[in-house]
């Protein structure tokens, strides 16, 4: 007699919800396991109970996907074991250790569905520890999940579809968009066009943003870095320049963002081969095109597989639920995971338009000024860092963690590995994929010092 | 009084919450996270350890670890994630050196 199979899906995003879905559908009782305290991830987060905004207010055009998620997720929830406000920090041999309500334990899976999304990827400027500055991510959370606004007169930094998105939010709730500055130029996404209508639906949705804030008088600029925010103890406005000239944007709020970058901690812990993606610039779990990672039972699915937005992570859910059940020896549906990878991989080819539409600023690392700190939560500076390259014992990101501690903070590197690589690969005048990528330690994220240890909370 | 970080543009009409600011009486709305109800008090929500100025949250999504807040008796809080409670004593550091 073999064991019964375990499935445990961590992320209750599109990719988990339709992975579990999927599941559900093959007569199994998956545990999803999601550190929000509802379902629909960051995109399609839901509002705590009580909250009365209808749907059309929360997601605008996405409003029918994310009623449709939500749904979805609802009509599982009798066959599902549903974890709410729960933290997986550790992986470890078939078993991942959670922490849930102050109390850790210890859940066993015979699969794993990694679907653990994606925050905003971030580089360091002058200022951008000061309050008042926020991720685009954060500041659309802000809104949605809490009816706030992160200032009155918010000026929106950064570039990829997100900025022009919460621009158009934040003018819709009544807040005042100072400015749109994008860190691409005009020529970027002129030459990205004709890959961008490969979806017209989503490229004339971003159109359809950028030309209300044109119509409603937003100054929107290309080309754009950021000089230094000022103020001090609060945002009170953001320096910029386009090519040597440098304009000052009164504002309360920033909200600043270069796209987005993949959750991979638990996959690394879980033991996957990292390959380095040149399109997301960034070391990302090996997967083939149904999310099999290198480890057999062990599925990667949605953007912390790699960025490719909401739809790609529903489809890609399904997807590796339904690579789980074919390697489980259970009945499948090839022909419907056919159709899923070839509609996967029309969008890979639209996510490739995207990133030349809205490019990481390459040129960013060197311009970072010594006394930026780089890393957030201990304030290591750009200038520590290139001082260890320049003593000549720093060549690779471990090390150059363990000489300066850039990336030990609480964050774990995730606010801040993306520059500490930029940095020492231009120091060292390679690229970031000649540096490595930081290491996963668990915990994953802090716990609380009293975290007491619990039963066994498979065996129930 | 400190001009708010935060402002309230919805989902005005829920049941208040009393707290207290750095001892002082303050009120949330149910359903408000520590860290939208310090912010929409305040404009700030910890002073940072490692450096001197003060911290107001960063990611809003649990990732950045930028946002933890003390109460009177010790406790840390993660303030994007963890619900405002009635009676809480949430502590920003203003003033502390």
């Amino acid at each position: 007699m073999t064991e019964p199979l375990r499935p445990v899906i961590v992320g209750a995003g599109p990719a988990g919800v339709r992975a579990a879905e999927r599941l559900v559908a093959a007569g199994l009782r998956p545990v999803v396991i999601d550190e929000a305290a509802r379902w629909g991830g960051q995109i399609y987060r839901q509002p705590p109970e009580g909250f009365r905004r209808p749907k059309s207010a929360l997601y605008g055009f996405e409003a029918g996907k994310a009623g449709a998620l939500h749904a979805a997720m609802a009509a599982i929830l009798p066959d599902v074991d549903y974890r709410p406000r729960a933290l997986v920090w550790n992986v470890e041999a078939g078993a991942l250790d959670v922490l849930r309500d102050g109390r850790t334990g210890v859940v066993s899976y015979s699969h794993l569905i990694l679907a653990t999304g994606a925050t905003d990827r971030v580089l360091p400027f002058p200022g951008w520890t000061t309050p008042g500055v926020f991720t685009l991510g954060g500041a659309q959370v802000a809104l949605k999940f809490q009816g706030c606004t992160v200032g009155r007169r918010v000026a929106f930094l950064g570039t990829g579809p997100l900025l022009y998105l919460v621009a158009y939010q934040y003018a819709k709730a009544g807040a005042e968009v100072a400015a749109v500055l994008d860190t691409a130029t005009t020529l970027d996404q002129a030459r990205a066009a004709p890959g961008l209508l490969r979806d017209p639906t989503t490229f004339a949705k971003g159109l359809w943003y950028v030309g209300w804030l044109r119509a409603h008088g937003v100054p929107l600029r290309t080309g754009v870095r950021p000089v230094r925010v000022e103020g001090g103890e609060r945002v009170a406005a953001l320096v910029w320049r386009r090519g040597a000239r440098e304009e000052r944007t009164g504002c309360d709020a920033v909200a600043f963002g270069l796209g987005l970058r993949s959750e991979t901690q638990l996959a690394d812990l879980a033991g996957c081969r990292f390959r380095f993606e040149a399109m997301d610039r960034a070391w990302l779990p090996e997967r083939d095109a149904a999310g099999r990672t290198s480890v057999p039972g062990v599925y990667v699915a949605g953007d912390g597989a790699g960025i490719s937005g909401a739809d790609a992570a529903e489809l890609a859910g399904e997807r590796a639920a339904l690579a789980l059940l074919e390697d489980a020896g259970l009945p499948a549906d090839p022909a419907r995971a056919a159709a899923i990878e070839a509609r996967l991989a029309a969008v890979a080819r639209f996510r490739q338009a995207l990133a030349r539409a809205f490019p990481f600023p390459v040129d960013w690392a060197e311009g970072i000024a010594d006394d930026t700190p780089v890393c957030r939560c201990e304030e290591v500076t750009a200038g520590t860092l290139r001082a260890a390259v320049a003593d000549g014992s720093a060549r690779e990101m471990n090390r150059l963690k363990a000489l300066t501690r850039v990336g030990m903070g609480r964050c774990q590197g995730r606010m801040c590995a993306a520059a500490a690589a930029e940095l020492l690969a231009q120091a060292l005048g390679t690229g970031p994929e000649a540096v490595g990528r930081l290491r996963s330690q668990p915990p994953v994220k802090p716990l609380p010092v009293a975290a007491g240890v619990s039963h066994d909370e498979a065996a129930e | 009084m400190t001009t708010p970080l935060l402002h309230r543009v919805a989902e005005t009409d829920r049941r208040p919450v009393r707290f207290t600011l750095d001892g002082q009486p303050a009120e949330g709305l149910e359903g408000d996270t520590v860290m939208t109800a310090m912010l929409t008090n305040g404009a700030r929500l910890r002073t940072a350890e490692f450096g001197h100025g003060p911290r107001a949250g960063f990611c809003v999504m649990g990732a950045c670890q930028d946002c933890w807040v003390r109460t009177e008796d010790g406790t840390r809080l993660r303030g994007c994630s963890t619900f405002l409670t009635e009676g809480m004593r949430l502590l920003s550091g203003e003033g502390a050196p």
